[in-house]
């Protein structure tokens, strides 16, 4: 019996009216968990019980705390019928279970019901008092820290990285059942709502226990996904990067305060002087009391295999060699060399980090995917998670082989996802081959000191090919780095991960983003399975040709974030990749785009080409201007090219489990014209879009989240240029709709753009775009007006320029002064008279949250980025992993189907708030919504619609206050830790 | 190809001020959208008219989720669907409960009744308001008059709290509750070219200085002590029928006032020989206000029995200002006149509502 979980009801309001005759209600509630239910007394007549329960204590193993939520139901007492049930309040409370995350939860929380959404809220205390328990043959993993950020979290240390964890684990889908055919609704939502809960529980103790078991403490990039596959099951995976993490020290404002308070030192070295994410360099070197503490988690201690757990053989059994070569005098060895200990010594070295502290990536070779198509309908066994884990498994390798055909070991910003229609499921992943810091893995000392040389120009190294230039797996036009002139680089880089702090970079970035739709005939199992693999490989080259030339006309030679969709349905698929494009200072500046004609004899239509020609060529030449690529004038060489002809080469590996080894290489140079046309609408949109930057902004607090979805139906029989141009017209449509949306924050970006698609139905085209609108303030571009000297001196060097935590992920996107870290601003004496007056950044803090008059709901921020501009985050509470299924009958009553979304999608939201602030948080990162899987019948006027939104719960801190508890640390403690509540 | 679900939902819900507007006034997203592109807003932001109509829809949606919670307005602090930062709520707190004047001056000191709200559709053709617009102005009002209805304590103030609204529209709509509850006669062709806010003046006045909750007598917070008129006070108002009943004390006021006020306007003559009728027309409103019937004549006794005869004879205000404060005054230096106290009360409100009616 190590745990004990006690719960505390205290209260509820703005209870719904469940007696018609009173207009009152009379509630009482249920506090449920694993077996055992306790109940509070009714509270007669009133819409505002207070029932301010005794502590109801639950006596369970930590097995079940992890895995099992709190659940609290409110009900109607009803002396003669039975009672009514109001709705249910599912708690997590994984986060308890950590003692550096939250220790209480306490707020109100929405009462939810699946058929009729919030109503009403209530207010509970929930704590969990923990007994130790060494036992190693334990199947709990309480106090591994999960983090949903794909960067090593803002205040901690990576003491090492350990590598790949992923689980998978199966179940019968409650709304499959034959059960289902007699239960209402309601119930069966709620099977379904307390099955996912209770299977992602189970899927994270089990990943912790791998954590656990190859001596990490967290898992970082922890992406978890749902996969409806209908009759054969419901799958939830998840997949992540164990790493051993360590606190920084204390609070962030006496460690980091020092630094910033020189401006003159940032203007020298603004790039290690701002705290970036999960720098440990500025922290000071690990004392040796540290490594000690390391090796306490050896690993070679006996390991403890679950037979139950569905482990896929690689990943977590280790070949004993491996592990044994790894002792633990090694791992000392590696922590006393600071300042980042990753270690990669495991069979997948892949990691879901798309964020790396500077010196980790040394080079990165390109984009690897890998897809398969699976039929549902044949797994042998649907409720065990082999044959899954088997798929998996297979896509896995093949990362693996194409990494190391492009000389890499290693593969970064690494991901997994699905596309169900029917028995049909692609399975794809996708992520960066790449070479990291082999400082600290076991190749030996001699060849350590042959990296570090390379290490020493991070603004360029990671662009040097990682592969023998001689033995390159596809052709590919190398050049001698533009900065360093010491190494070979590829012609353009496309890349999953986000920009590398370092890297140099000349003007503006910008969301490059390319559309495709393919009809394919209605089919059935093997054949439509065949017709899809068939289809697979034409259209990623199409996508790649797309992003390839908008790359070119927008005169950029890098494509980072990358992420490809391809969604299947009945009759068609569809391609959606997005990634930011920018201009490597390193790579060479792409050529021009040439237009071939097919005829050459007929002169007019000659001219029209030569009139296409001038057209693309004068767009490049505005685009330029635009996004502010100026490349110093080089003399051009191209040397040791391997290509007699210097075409234009990408390289994208891609393969599918029926073509494995096949590399295909991507011919550009005889791109289509048709696509050309295409491009030219395009580009005229993002101008449009671009509008909304302005020239010199500073972030400043005045974010706004937000998520937009949009479901089309499309003509019948429509050919594949027509769906292409209305799927491209839809996405340009939607981007053009937010942008007019959002222009009262102009000037503002948008960030972290996400687009999801899917085939609901036949003829039916769903996309869900959620992003982050940063505006920046006016008072403070003003104010780097002012100090205008110091910003030019900033603006000389482009790699400075590059160097901040905004230039990550963003999509659609930011101008590059913006790179000013705030804290440099603040640290000036005049910056602190303007802190002051900035009501509308302040107007969220935590201070003025209590001083909101009357209100008691705090106020909680979510963005899709791993950070809130212009705040510290000085806590992490936990992982917010929540599934919502809302179900209505009475559609046209609620607004038809954009008015019931448009409830739910506000809900959620709420939900997530609330939980958050009742952690003590009050903020979201790294927030995404996962899924959202909408259905409808008109006819029948219903409609439902399943939500999995997920990500960190945190307390922040802004700037300008940090500022002040540096002069009052004691009073700043306080303040914190009172606001962290949410009043 | 046709939008067949298009959302838009925001953390901190994003509401634009015009389309508000737009939703508050009754149009329909159509006709939303006409007025915004007329509006320029699409040159503006180089945004089509597909983009606006989306935005419109969403903004629309929102709206009508939020309406449920702006009839409690207190309600909106405290919930947690929308993430509406404090200046948002208290801008769409405070438009939802604006009205038109031309409105407002159909329904004044009319029973707030079903029968009232179904002929709204009679007042929307007449003042150009849509009949939404009209239905939400009324159950506003009504909302308003049966909340504070059930209050204890000072009308405005309680109205102020419990709607959240600025102290100006706080005090408009605990003129609206006065009138409804009063029912004061406001439709009548005579009265016409008054203003709601010459009548929400003297509502003011009234609630100051007539009910009992203007004395100060009732610490114990009575009911209804504002919306009431101070019973007591309209008993002893009978008493001032002396003034025109005693010869010898109206010719006495008479004489005292003509001497004051000789040489000292254009309209002497006429305001002497017009004396006697005048302060009848006075002290007669006041002795009636004891009859509810009266009382709803209060407006209309004014303009007929003083304003139309001064404006006849072409005073100014400042003639009526003179003329009032030297009746009121006088009337105190009357030997055998003993009323003081009503008399300064009644007059005190009186003077000031003829000088705020007294206009064209």
């Amino acid at each position: 019996m190590p745990g004990r979980l006690k719960a505390k009801i205290v209260a509820g309001r703005h209870l719904p009216v469940m007696d018609r005759a009173s207009d009152l209600t009379d509630a009482f509630v249920e506090v449920k968990f694993g077996n055992t239910t306790f109940k509070t007394d009714v509270y007669p007549k009133s819409l505002n019980p207070q029932w301010n329960s005794e502590w109801f204590k639950f006596e369970v193993d930590d097995e079940d705390l992890q895995d099992e939520p709190l659940q609290i139901t409110v009900l109607d007492h009803d002396t003669y019928s039975a009672n009514d049930a109001i709705g249910k309040v599912y708690i997590d409370i994984d986060p308890l279970l950590c003692s550096e995350a939250a220790t209480v939860i306490s707020g109100w929380l929405p009462i939810y019901d699946t058929i009729h959404g919030i109503r009403g809220e209530i207010n509970v205390l929930v704590k969990v008092d923990l007994f130790n328990d060494l036992n190693r043959f334990r199947q709990s993993s309480c106090g591994v820290k999960f983090f949903c950020t794909t960067s090593i979290p803002r205040c901690y240390r990576a003491i090492m990285v350990h590598g790949f964890v992923e689980e998978l684990v199966v179940n019968e889908d409650p709304e499959y059942q034959w059960i289902d055919r007699i239960r209402t609704p309601r119930a069966s939502n709620e099977a379904r709502q307390r099955l996912i809960f209770l299977m992602s529980g189970e899927l994270q103790r089990k990943i912790g226990l791998k954590v656990l078991e190859m001596g990490g403490n967290a898992v970082v990039g922890y992406l978890q996904c749902f996969d409806l596959e209908g009759e054969s099951g419901l799958v939830v995976r998840a997949i992540g990067t164990a790493c051993t993490l360590e606190k920084m020290s204390t609070f962030p404002a006496t460690a980091t305060h020092p630094n910033n308070s020189s401006p003159s030192k940032d203007m020298k070295e603004p790039g290690f002087g701002e705290e970036a994410p999960g720098v440990p360099l500025s922290s000071g070197p690990p004392t040796p009391l540290r490594a000690q503490t390391f090796s306490s988690f050896s690993p070679s201690k006996s390991y403890s295999r679950q037979s139950s757990s569905s482990d896929t053989e690689l990943s977590l059994t280790p070949k004993t060699g491996k592990i044994s070569s790894c002792p633990v005098g090694h791992l000392c060895h590696f922590c006393m060399i600071p300042p980042s200990p990753f270690c990669v010594f495991q069979e997948y070295p892949f990691f879901t980090l798309t964020i790396f502290p500077p010196g980790f990536l040394l080079h990165v070779g390109g984009v690897v995917s890998a897809r398969s198509v699976k039929l549902l309908d044949r797994i042998h066994n649907p409720d065990e998670p082999e044959t899954r884990d088997a798929w998996w498994e297979e896509i896995r390798q093949e990362i693996k082989s194409h990494a190391k055909a492009l000389g890499c070991h290693a593969v970064v910003g690494y991901s997994e996802s699905t596309s169900i229609c029917e028995e049909v499921c692609i399975l794809s992943a996708s992520g960066t081959a790449a070479i990291l810091s082999s400082r600290f893995m076991q190749d030996g000392p001699l060849d350590t000191e042959h990296r570090f040389e390379e290490v020493v120009s991070p603004g360029c190294g990671f662009c040097h090919i990682p592969y023998d230039e001689l033995n390159i797996p596809f052709p590919a036009q190398l050049t001698y780095c533009y900065c360093c002139r010491r190494y070979k680089v590829p012609d353009v880089l496309f890349t999953t991960i986000d920009l590398p702090t370092e890297a140099n970079v000349t003007g503006k970035g910008c969301l490059i983003q390319a559309r495709l739709c393919r009809t394919k005939k209605k089919a059935q199992g093997e054949g439509n399975a065949m017709a899809i693999s068939n289809l697979l490989p034409f259209l990623e080259y199409e996508l790649h040709t797309q992003l390839m030339n908008k790359l070119k006309l927008r005169g950029m030679n890098a494509l980072f974030g990358l992420r490809i969709q391809i969604s299947v349905g009945e009759t068609m698929l569809l391609g959606l990749a997005s990634a930011t494009g920018v201009y490597l200072t390193a790579l060479p500046s792409p050529g021009g785009i040439q237009i071939a004609g097919k005829t050459p004899s007929d002169i007019t239509y000659e001219q029209h080409i030569s009139n296409m020609q001038k057209k693309i060529n004068d767009t490049i030449t505005k685009n330029k201007e635009q996004y502010e690529i100026n490349p110093p004038e080089v003399v051009e060489e191209i040397i040791g090219s391997p290509i007699p002809e210097p075409r234009q080469r990408s390289r994208l590996f891609r393969s599918h489990s029926e073509s494995s080894d096949e590399v295909s290489e991507i011919d550009l140079s005889h791109g289509k014209k048709d696509a050309f046309v295409l491009e030219i609408d395009d580009t005229d949109a993002v101008e449009d879009i671009h509008a909304l930057l302005t020239d010199s902004p500073t972030p400043a607090g005045n974010t706004s989240m937000f998520t937009s979805v949009r479901v089309f139906r499309l003509n019948a029989n429509l050919t594949n240029q027509g769906l292409n141009k209305i799927f491209s017209d839809l996405c340009e449509n939607l981007l053009k709709s937010l942008y007019f949306k959002l222009r009262s924050m102009v000037p503002c970006c948008l960030c972290h753009l996400n687009f999801t698609v899917a085939i609901p139905e036949d003829e039916l085209i769903q996309v869900a775009v959620t992003a982050v609108a940063m505006s920046f303030d006016k008072e403070q571009t003003l104010e780097n007006g002012k100090r205008s000297g110091e910003k030019t001196l900033i603006k000389g060097k482009p790699c400075l320029v590059s160097s901040t935590p905004f230039f990550l992920f963003s999509l659609l996107f930011l101008s590059t002064p913006l790179s000013f870290p705030l804290a440099l601003l603040l640290s000036t004496a005049s910056s602190m008279e303007k802190a002051s007056p900035l009501p509308e950044g302040r107007s969220r803090s935590l201070r003025s949250n209590r001083s909101y008059s009357g209100s008691s709901v705090a106020v909680v921020k979510m963005t899709p980025l791993s950070f809130i501009p212009g705040a510290k985050i000085i806590k992490y509470l936990g992982i917010i992993n929540m599934f919502f299924i809302r179900e209505t009958s009475s559609l046209r009553e609620e607004g038809g189907v954009s008015g019931f979304l448009h409830t739910f999608i506000a809900e959620v939201f709420a939900m997530v708030r609330a939980h958050v602030a009742a952690l003590g948080g009050n903020a979201v990162v790294s927030y995404s919504m996962k899924e959202c899987v909408f259905m409808e019948n008109p006819n029948k006027n219903q409609a439902q619609c399943l939500i999995n939104v997920s990500g960190d719960a945190v307390i922040f801190v802004r700037e300008s206050e940090l500022e002040l508890t540096s002069v009052q640390p004691q009073s700043a403690t306080t303040q914190t830790s009172n606001g962290g509540e949410g009043t | 190809m046709s939008v067949e679900l298009d959302v838009f939902v925001g953390n901190t819900t994003i509401m634009d001020k015009e389309v508000y507007q737009l939703w508050l006034n009754g149009y329909t997203v159509n006709d939303a959208v006409k007025v915004r592109i007329e509006g320029g807003v699409m040159e503006e932001c180089e945004a089509s008219a597909e983009v606006l109509l989306s935005d419109t829809m969403d903004q629309y949606r929102t709206f009508q989720m939020c309406e449920r919670l702006l009839h409690h307005p207190a309600k909106l602090a405290n919930q947690l669907l929308f993430q509406i930062p404090p200046d948002r709520q208290a801008m769409l707190i405070e438009r939802y409960y604006a009205f038109d004047d031309s409105f407002v001056r159909e329904v004044l000191g009319k029973k707030l009744s079903k029968g009232t709200k179904k002929d709204l559709d009679d007042v929307s053709t007449k003042t150009g308001i849509t009949l939404k617009s009209c239905r939400r102005q009324f159950d506003n009002f009504k909302r308003v008059f049966k909340v504070v209805e059930e209050l204890k304590g000072p009308l405005v103030e309680n109205i102020r709290q419990h709607f959240l609204l600025p102290d100006q529209l706080a005090r408009d709509y605990a003129a609206i509750v006065f009138f409804a509850n009063n029912r004061f006669e406001t439709g009548k062709k005579k009265l016409q070219y008054l203003t709601f806010q010459d009548f929400a003046f003297c509502a003011g006045q009234l609630i100051n200085n007539w009910t009992l909750g203007a004395v100060g007598k009732t610490n114990n917070m009575m009911e209804d002590m504002d919306v009431d008129l101070d019973k007591e006070f309209l008993q002893d108002l009978k008493d001032l029928k002396i003034l025109i009943t005693d010869k010898d004390l109206l010719d006495q006021h008479k004489s005292l006032v003509c001497n004051a006020l000789r040489g000292k306007t254009n309209v002497f003559n006429e305001m002497e020989a017009n004396f006697k009728n005048l302060s009848r027309g006075l002290v007669n409103i006041a002795a009636k206000l004891i009859n509810a019937k009266d009382v709803r004549d209060f407006f209309i006794d004014l303009v007929e029995k003083f304003i139309e005869p001064c404006r006849s004879d072409k005073w100014t205000s400042i003639d009526m200002n003179l003329y009032l404060t030297h009746y009121t005054n006088s009337a105190h230096i009357l030997d055998t006149f003993k009323h003081h106290a009503v008399w300064t009360r009644y007059m005190g409100v009186i003077k000031s509502c003829i000088l705020r009616m007294y206009h064209d």
